[in-house]
């Protein structure tokens, strides 16, 4: 959040020297977003970081300041497996989205001409977004089952003469549905970044004798990278923390972080839970400072 | 277990809306009187909170109807239930819990016993929540056992009594005994222990269900059964114990036993009727819902016997005076008949049978206890057919399936241990 330095800046630069009301005032104009900020978002998380610290006997929260959640987290096994499993999942759909999203960027912003085409097609690409997730993904059921619309509609083409059961309940279920569900997250923000791309700078290209293939790697890409960025922290992000998904398509047959730190929450162990959710928080901020090593979002902002 | 039964996020939001709707009527509570009276007692509101299963509002409506006064229900899933019951002692008047779920909420005192003095029908309460014998030759199964979390030592004991006293901590709502449902057209061949669930027949086409806590205990069953593990208490595991259960879990999943883990009522269901799965644990509303779609499902009784479950009303500590009294008067008239008639119907079991009895017609009785076929089609309290004409319950009479209870849902000292293992089975 630039907004209060960069506000206090300005006023600096603008207030007479010694006018200190003026100084201030950007502060107080940002007061609404701290405190916001501090009480959805500071006080639980800070209130997730003490608890997992804290000890639990019989159902009962124990105030205290001991490493044996994070021992316990960190020190088994199981943890790992979790986290390679998620992580793979992350790369992978991270990997798919990106293209979808690209390809479906670049065709929208530079093949389509009309605007209102542009904006007819654009929104049709949001409108299964107006349905909860949930429905989108468990619809994937019925078709993908042994006995779905799929299977059947293979035999009876001929394609197979028995239903392929790594369809449902599968990896490879879990990844469809990650695509179906979070494809859009990168295509807005790839979109945008493209729509804003000089388009001067495209014809300069190619009067300076570049070809197609290019102008895309030596222009398109890296003025889309922002956008890029962005929609991989949503990604990755979305696919980190989430459990629904993975416990659906999978059939409760593949883990994932979450899915771990509800079971413990089932068991109302929530200081081990908590280390969990603090230790994720940390992987996730990790990814995401280093994708924005890699590429400066500012510029889109 | 019941209490995940039909808990969708959406299910529990219709009926806690439903349950708002219906009993919204009541004004403030009125505590702190030093004496009854009885017109005043139209003015009180009970606030319990529970599971989808046993707080319906059919009961709160009913209750207004012949108390006079205000049942305001909240169903909620599970975990939050026990949640609710440590975390907000004064959100609840009556607290409606499984009694694994007692084992770990009375102890810390949020909870007061119920004097059985006071309490009409205490002499009639089938006796698997006093003595823990359904018939004086019964053996008392492993698991948290009703009666042994039953009664305390004193008005304001929070420690449980090895033996009967004048201190009721619950008095039951509802319970049943669970087994494997299985679709009978499918598998091919009777299905009578617990170990058919590893038959690598079944290979890509067993379920079991993924609440670590009855999870586990399904898949106790089928070692047992396999001869894999002789347990001391299936229901509180040691170490070594829950290691073995889990490596045999590991290596049926490796196998690729199992299509699907569930973890909701609905997808234990829908698995079932797609023809997904063939045998899996399951709840037995679940297997009247496949039924009623018009897939044949049996509720298999086996020979190890049956996981069970059971849950009930707990007095909030804060009550005293005429809400105290309203309570009374409440558990009293749940344990009268109708209630108990109208449970039994669905398929549970109520707590006192003599008053449930006489609120129902003897064929609904010879059906539902007595494991009779059916004279005329059955039917839900809400008027669905759930039964036609002829047919039988799975299992048999009341006496045959909660006379062969091998163990009783649980929690587990060793608990923590298990959820950790428990993940490494999800992670394998």
């Amino acid at each position: 959040m630039p907004a209060a330095p960069r506000g206090a800046a300005i006023a600096r630069r603008t207030a007479a020297p010694g006018n200190r009301l003026a100084s201030v005032l950007p502060y107080v104009q940002s007061l609404p977003l701290w405190l916001v900020m501090g009480v959805f978002l500071l006080i639980p998380i800070a209130t997730i970081v003490v608890v997992s610290f804290w000890d639990d006997q019989e159902y009962a929260l124990v105030p205290a300041f001991i490493f044996d959640n994070y021992r316990d987290a960190l020190g088994n096994w199981v943890t790992w497996a979790t986290y390679l499993q998620t992580i793979r999942y992350a790369v992978v759909v991270w990997a798919l989205t990106l293209s979808i999203g690209f390809t479906v960027a670049y065709f929208l912003a530079f093949h389509v001409r009309s605007t209102l085409l542009q904006m007819v097609l654009f929104q049709l690409c949001a409108v299964p977004f107006l349905t909860s997730n949930v429905i989108r993904m468990i619809s994937w059921i019925p078709f993908l089952g042994r006995n779905g619309l799929l299977n059947r509609l293979l035999m009876n083409l001929g394609v197979t003469d028995h239903p392929l059961e790594f369809l449902l309940f599968s990896p490879f279920a879990v990844v469809l549905a990650y695509v179906h569900l979070y494809a859009l997250f990168m295509v807005v923000p790839i979109f945008n970044t493209m729509m804003r791309i000089e388009r001067s700078l495209v014809e300069a290209a190619r009067d300076a004798g570049a070809g197609p293939l290019a102008v895309l790697r030596h222009v398109v890409v890296p003025l889309s990278l922002p956008g890029m960025a962005i929609g991989t922290i949503f990604v990755v992000t979305l696919v980190m923390g989430d459990f629904i998904t993975v416990q659906m398509m999978s059939g409760g047959q593949s883990a994932s972080v979450g899915l771990m730190m509800k079971n413990e929450i089932s068991l109302l162990q929530y200081p081990i839970a908590a280390a969990h959710a603090v230790v994720l928080l940390l992987t996730v901020l990790l990814m995401v400072w280093a994708i924005l090593r890699v590429v400066d979002i500012r510029k889109e902002l | 277990m019941a209490i995940d039964k039909g808990v969708t996020r959406r299910g529990m939001l219709k009926t806690a809306a439903a349950a708002v709707g219906g009993a919204a009527i009541g004004s403030g509570a009125i505590g702190g009187f030093p004496t009854i009276w009885a017109q005043n007692i139209k003015n009180v509101t009970l606030k319990q909170f529970g599971t989808g299963v046993s707080d319906v509002n059919a009961i709160a409506v009913k209750c207004k109807e012949d108390l006079g006064f205000t049942l305001q229900l909240t169903a909620l899933d599970s975990d939050a239930t026990t949640q609710r019951a440590i975390t907000q002692p004064n959100s609840y008047d009556i607290a409606d819990i499984e009694y694994w779920i007692c084992k770990k909420v009375f102890p810390r005192g949020v909870l007061q016993p119920m004097d059985t003095k006071k309490l009409k029908y205490f002499d009639k309460i089938v006796p698997l929540f006093t003595t823990g014998k359904l018939t004086p030759d019964s053996v008392i199964a492993q698991g948290t056992a009703p009666h042994t979390v039953g009664f305390v030592e004193g008005k304001d004991s929070t420690k449980f009594s090895k033996t009967q006293t004048e201190w009721f901590t619950l008095v039951p709502t509802i319970y049943n005994a669970d087994t494997l449902g299985i679709r009978p057209d499918m598998v091919g061949r009777p299905i009578t222990e617990w170990k058919d669930l590893a038959d690598p027949a079944f290979k890509g086409k067993a379920s079991i269900l993924n609440i670590p806590s009855i999870g586990i205990m399904d898949a106790a069953m089928v070692n047992e059964s396999l001869g894999v593990i002789k347990y001391g208490d299936k229901g509180n595991m040691t170490k070594a114990e829950i290691d073995k259960t889990i490596a045999t879990l590991i290596d049926l999943k490796h196998q690729g036993q199992f299509r699907a883990f569930w973890k909701t009522f609905d997808e234990s269901v829908n698995l079932m009727v797609s023809g997904e799965v063939i045998i899996q644990s399951m709840w037995s509303p679940a297997v009247a819902a496949v039924r009623s779609k018009g897939v044949a499902c049996t509720y298999q009784p086996l020979k190890e016997g049956y996981r069970s479950w059971g849950g009930g009303l707990g007095l909030a500590k804060h009550l005293k005076g005429i809400e105290l009294d309203a309570a009374y008067e409440y558990v009293n008239w749940y344990t009268s008949g109708w209630v108990g008639a109208y449970l039994n119907r669905q398929g549970y079991y109520s707590a006192v049978l003599e008053t449930a009895k006489a609120h129902m017609e003897p064929y609904e009785w010879a059906f539902w206890m007595e494991g009779k076929p059916a004279e005329k089609d059955i039917m839900s309290p809400e008027g669905k057919l759930m039964e036609k004409a002829g047919a039988i319950r799975d299992g048999g009479s009341f006496y045959e399936r909660m006379g062969h209870v091998a163990c009783w849902n649980a929690v587990m000292d060793e608990d923590k241990y298990m959820i950790q293992k428990w993940n490494e089975f999800i992670a394998a």
